[in-house]
């Protein structure tokens, strides 16, 4: 059995200690905000929280991460008043939406790191996210939306 | 394209054998129709007590209302804008409703094909064009055949849904009046309530059981477009904030009690059977519960998809060789070797005397070329299937529920109709969904597995390989100009044929020309004296199938980057050039917008190049001018400027959506993306060989929706044609190098 704290809730699971996080997550526990897209750190779907950090979960052995706590999308703190999902609904960023839970991850870490990033800020720490279907206008609109909103908290 | 025609007698024969009855009602005819087949409702059958159901994608029970979406939801937004339609004229609030995406059923044939499937050019509003369009959608009406795709959705369902949110509108208020003893023109309704004189109010649900003990009320009209709270207006998708929230259940977030979990290795030569394979290793590894043998590969059945997919990629399989040349060279002789007179496709277009006219003036030639292209929508292939003794439920997202029943069913040697196909919320599409190498493993495990529901998950490797890709195509195109004046062009390409494959998959084989490869290559608006288009279809090359725009991916990009070079050599402006030998009158209002959007005024200089191009597809006019600067490090795309004219913008917040995503589909694969074979097998398996765009290098686009087109148009797939040929022109301006081939990354760096 291994040990892990997922949004605040211990949890165990009995699979080996090479299995991905993310596919913990998704078969063991029925957390399905991290998708799958790629399995190998290309496209940013799985993208999570550990220890605060945002991760690519696929590449997070569950062996490596026991006693870590994760966060997914389900876990954030006042997730109805989050000032990036609120602009991601505000600029309806989404298309078919698989990508967006893992854009939307790894744009709270950039604004942790980066409160007003510019757009080649944005550029830079967004780049590893893939997004099929082309949202990436509306992903830059509602960073810096979101960015203004946290500003004015 | 008159073999379409005949393609859907075809799909009718399929279609009436599989499947009895006809439609509700039709956008060409009136909704008097649907008495003559008011038992064809699909929603009939599961219906509860005291529930009403006035036409297949309205269905009202005391406890809510469900509206049917008919069109899989591939992140196009159509299971948002098809409840919007039918909600407009129910007066029904976005919360007030549940939407549910259909089921099988001819009730659902897709309206949308008749003028792509109609032998005459989009802009071709003649009483012969119209009259033509009326017979294909007849022959669609009787094939029953429903599927997403082709940029139809808008054009199918925009009169079709407002009609029945009418009928079922003046139901309830039939339903109210009977009950209250008040008129019906005494009658108004409001978010989703009949309100009476007094301004008391019925809600909906609670007139489900009169509604349904009357027929429903056919003579209807939908209302005026002024009245219109929704339509046209900006609107929230409905499907945003449960995907923002990481709420929304896509196809590969299912689960199922005593669920197993299945992963595949298929025979990377698509189709070829599997000759033997040693699954010793991948018997004991964790979780693996048993390794099976399917018609062309093996598949490994786990505790969890990893465990699945770490086991399949252990067994070791001998593979017949595949029926294409193993050898990415090889696929470009055949193609170049494909312009003969036993090949021809057919000659679509000819106007003048195209050998003449290539006489005078000066001679351009050109070749330009293609590559095969994965869809790789972001979410892999994957369903949920269950076998008993009774048939196959199955859950997976896909555009063609029919299919899926017939594919499925012939797997395992069940009929169609024993196949319950439940849709899914998908993640992206971009034409693999049309596919069906999902749908029949699955139905092949879970046969195996009889008793217990099988989730299959390609992984991202599998999805690549087993992918059916875009045509891949060589044009081979000579023009002469002269005087300032292009005075011919003859326009040839050899190619795979994509919807041909397709049909042939379906069940629905034919052999006629496949009509894909002539869009963007015989649908030329410009005033060209003498003009030709025509098609070879190359033979024994991969299988192909409709890549997001299909044939108008490839031609679209050769005919405006050939059109470039004429009016290069004519020395015209290439806006210019363009405004002035453009036939269509709205067709060249689209360019002069596009002109005026961009501030266009010719050459920029200082390594800052414009290009311009200009596709019909799909009946949809698109024009984009793509702006670049050749840097230190290779080409910068600094702005894109698009125009598109749908006749009518019915969600304008999603429709930028979508005219950006096409865009940037069409210039990242332009730029970075190819599938080459070798030893049989793509050798591109993951988005580190075939990236596409990133956030990196996506420019500013701006986007205008004109409304002038005399129909309402479809905008999924028709921004995509003229980028690449609009940065392959813009890429010309910059530096002088014209680029001829994709992936343009081959020849010139980018930033």
């Amino acid at each position: 059995m291994i040990e892990l704290t997922v949004n605040g809730i211990k949890r165990q699971v009995d699979v080996v200690p090479e299995m991905p996080l993310l596919w913990v997550l998704r078969d063991e526990l029925g957390i399905t905000s991290a998708k799958y897209g790629c399995g190998i750190a290309q496209c940013g779907a799985c993208t999570v929280q550990i220890d605060g950090m945002a991760v690519r979960s696929c590449q997070a052995r569950i062996g490596d991460i026991a006693s870590k706590s994760v966060v997914t999308l389900e876990g954030l703190e006042k997730k109805d008043q989050h000032p990036v999902l609120q602009a991601w609904i505000e600029h309806q960023v989404p298309q078919c939406g698989y990508c967006q839970t893992g854009q939307i991850m790894q744009a709270i870490s950039l604004l942790e790191l980066i409160p007003q990033p510019t757009d080649e800020q944005i550029n830079e720490v967004m780049s590893g996210n893939l997004c099929r279907c082309g949202t990436y206008p509306r992903i830059r609109a509602a960073i810096h939306a979101a960015a203004g909103k946290m500003a004015e908290k | 394209m008159g073999e379409m025609q005949r393609l859907s007698r075809r799909a009718f024969v399929i279609g009436s054998a599989a499947f009895a009855g006809g439609i509700a009602f039709g956008s060409y005819s009136d909704a008097k129709e649907a008495a003559a087949s008011a038992g064809a409702n699909p929603l009939s059958a599961g219906l509860g007590p005291n529930s009403a159901s006035f036409n297949p994608w309205v269905e009202i029970s005391p406890d809510k209302i469900t509206l049917i979406a008919q069109h899989a939801d591939i992140g196009q937004g159509v299971g948002s804008v098809q409840p919007i339609l039918i909600a407009e004229e129910m007066d029904l609030d976005p919360g007030q409703f549940e939407v549910r995406f259909a089921g099988p059923s001819p009730a659902y044939f897709n309206t949308g094909f008749a003028d792509e499937f109609a032998p005459f050019l989009a802009a071709d509003q003649s009483p012969a064009a119209e009259a033509a369009r009326a017979a294909v959608l007849e022959n669609l009406r009787k094939s029953g055949l429903q599927m997403t795709g082709g940029s139809s959705t808008i054009p199918d369902t925009y009169e079709k849904l407002r009609v029945a949110g009418a009928v079922a509108r003046e139901t309830l208020k039939a339903a109210a009046a009977k009950r209250s003893g008040v008129a019906v023109a005494e009658l108004r309704t409001k978010s989703g309530h009949v309100i009476l004189p007094d301004g008391s109010k019925i809600a909906y649900v609670a007139l489900a059981a009169d509604a349904a003990k009357i027929a429903p009320v056919l003579d209807v009209k939908p209302r005026d477009p002024s009245t219109w709270r929704m339509i046209g207006k900006p609107m929230t998708r409905l499907d945003i904030r449960p995907k923002v929230m990481g709420e929304l259940k896509f196809g590969i977030d299912m689960k199922m009690d005593g669920m197993l979990y299945a992963s595949v290795k298929l025979n990377p030569g698509k189709g070829q059977p599997l000759k033997s394979y040693d699954a010793r290793k991948a018997q004991s590894m964790p979780g693996v519960k048993k390794v099976l043998e399917i018609k062309n590969g093996v598949a490994v059945v786990a505790t969890n998809s990893w465990y699945a997919m770490q086991a399949v990629a252990a067994v070791e399989c001998e593979w017949a060789p595949s029926a294409y040349p193993a050898e990415q060279a090889d696929h470009w002789k055949v193609l170049e070797a494909s312009f003969k007179p036993e090949f021809l496709g057919k000659e679509w277009r000819k106007i003048g005397d195209v050998e003449t006219g290539l006489k005078s003036g000066t001679l351009v030639e050109a070749e330009y070329r293609a590559p095969y292209l994965a869809h790789a929508p972001l979410e892999p292939l994957n369903g949920i299937g269950i076998v008993t003794d009774a048939g196959m439920e199955i859950w997976v997202g896909h555009q063609s529920p029919q299919f899926v029943q017939s594919t499925a069913a012939a797997a395992i040697g069940l009929k169609p109709e024993q196949v319950t196909f439940h849709n899914q919320w998908t993640g992206g599409s971009f034409g693999h969904r049309l596919e069906y190498e999902n749908v029949r493993v699955l139905a092949e495990i879970a046969n195996q597995m009889r008793g217990t529901p099988i989730k299959l998950v390609f992984s991202r490797e599998e999805d690549f390989i087993q992918d059916i890709p875009r045509q891949i195509s060589v044009a081979r195109h000579r023009g002469s100009v002269d005087k300032g004046k292009i005075v011919a062009a003859d326009l040839q390409l050899a190619s795979t044929a994509p919807l041909k494959g397709l049909l042939e998959r379906s069940g629905i084989p034919s052999k006629d020309p496949d009509a894909q490869l002539a869009s963007g290559l015989w649908n030329v608006y410009y005033d060209i004296p003498n003009f030709r288009a025509t098609t070879y279809e190359a033979q024994g090359l991969s299988p192909c199938t409709t890549w997001r725009s299909v044939g108008a991916s490839t031609a679209g990009f050769f005919t405006e980057s050939f059109i470039d070079e004429l009016l290069h050599a004519a020395g015209v402006d290439p806006m210019k050039g363009r405004i002035e030998m453009c036939a269509v009158p709205t067709y060249r209002k689209l360019l002069e917008t596009l002109a005026e959007m961009s501030d266009w005024k010719g050459p920029l200089g200082n390594g800052k190049g414009r290009g311009v191009a200009f596709v019909e597809a799909f009946g949809t006019p698109t024009a984009e001018v793509v702006e670049v600067t050749a840097t230190d490090r290779g080409i910068r795309i600094d702005k894109v400027w698009v125009a598109v004219d749908v006749g009518k913008v019915v969600d304008p917040v999603n429709f930028e959506n979508q005219v950006q995503g096409g865009v940037i589909w069409g210039l990242g694969h332009a730029i970075n993306c190819e599938i080459t074979y070798a030893k049989g097998g793509a050798q591109q398996t993951n988005y580190n060989h075939h990236e596409a765009m990133r956030i990196y290098q996506c420019p500013v686009i701006e986007v205008r929706g004109l409304e002038n087109d005399p129909k309402v148009r479809g905008v999924g797939e028709p921004p995509v044609p003229p980028a690449a040929p609009a940065l392959a022109n813009a890429i010309f301006a910059a530096t002088g190098k014209r680029i001829r081939e994709m992936p343009f990354n081959k020849f010139i760096d980018f930033v």
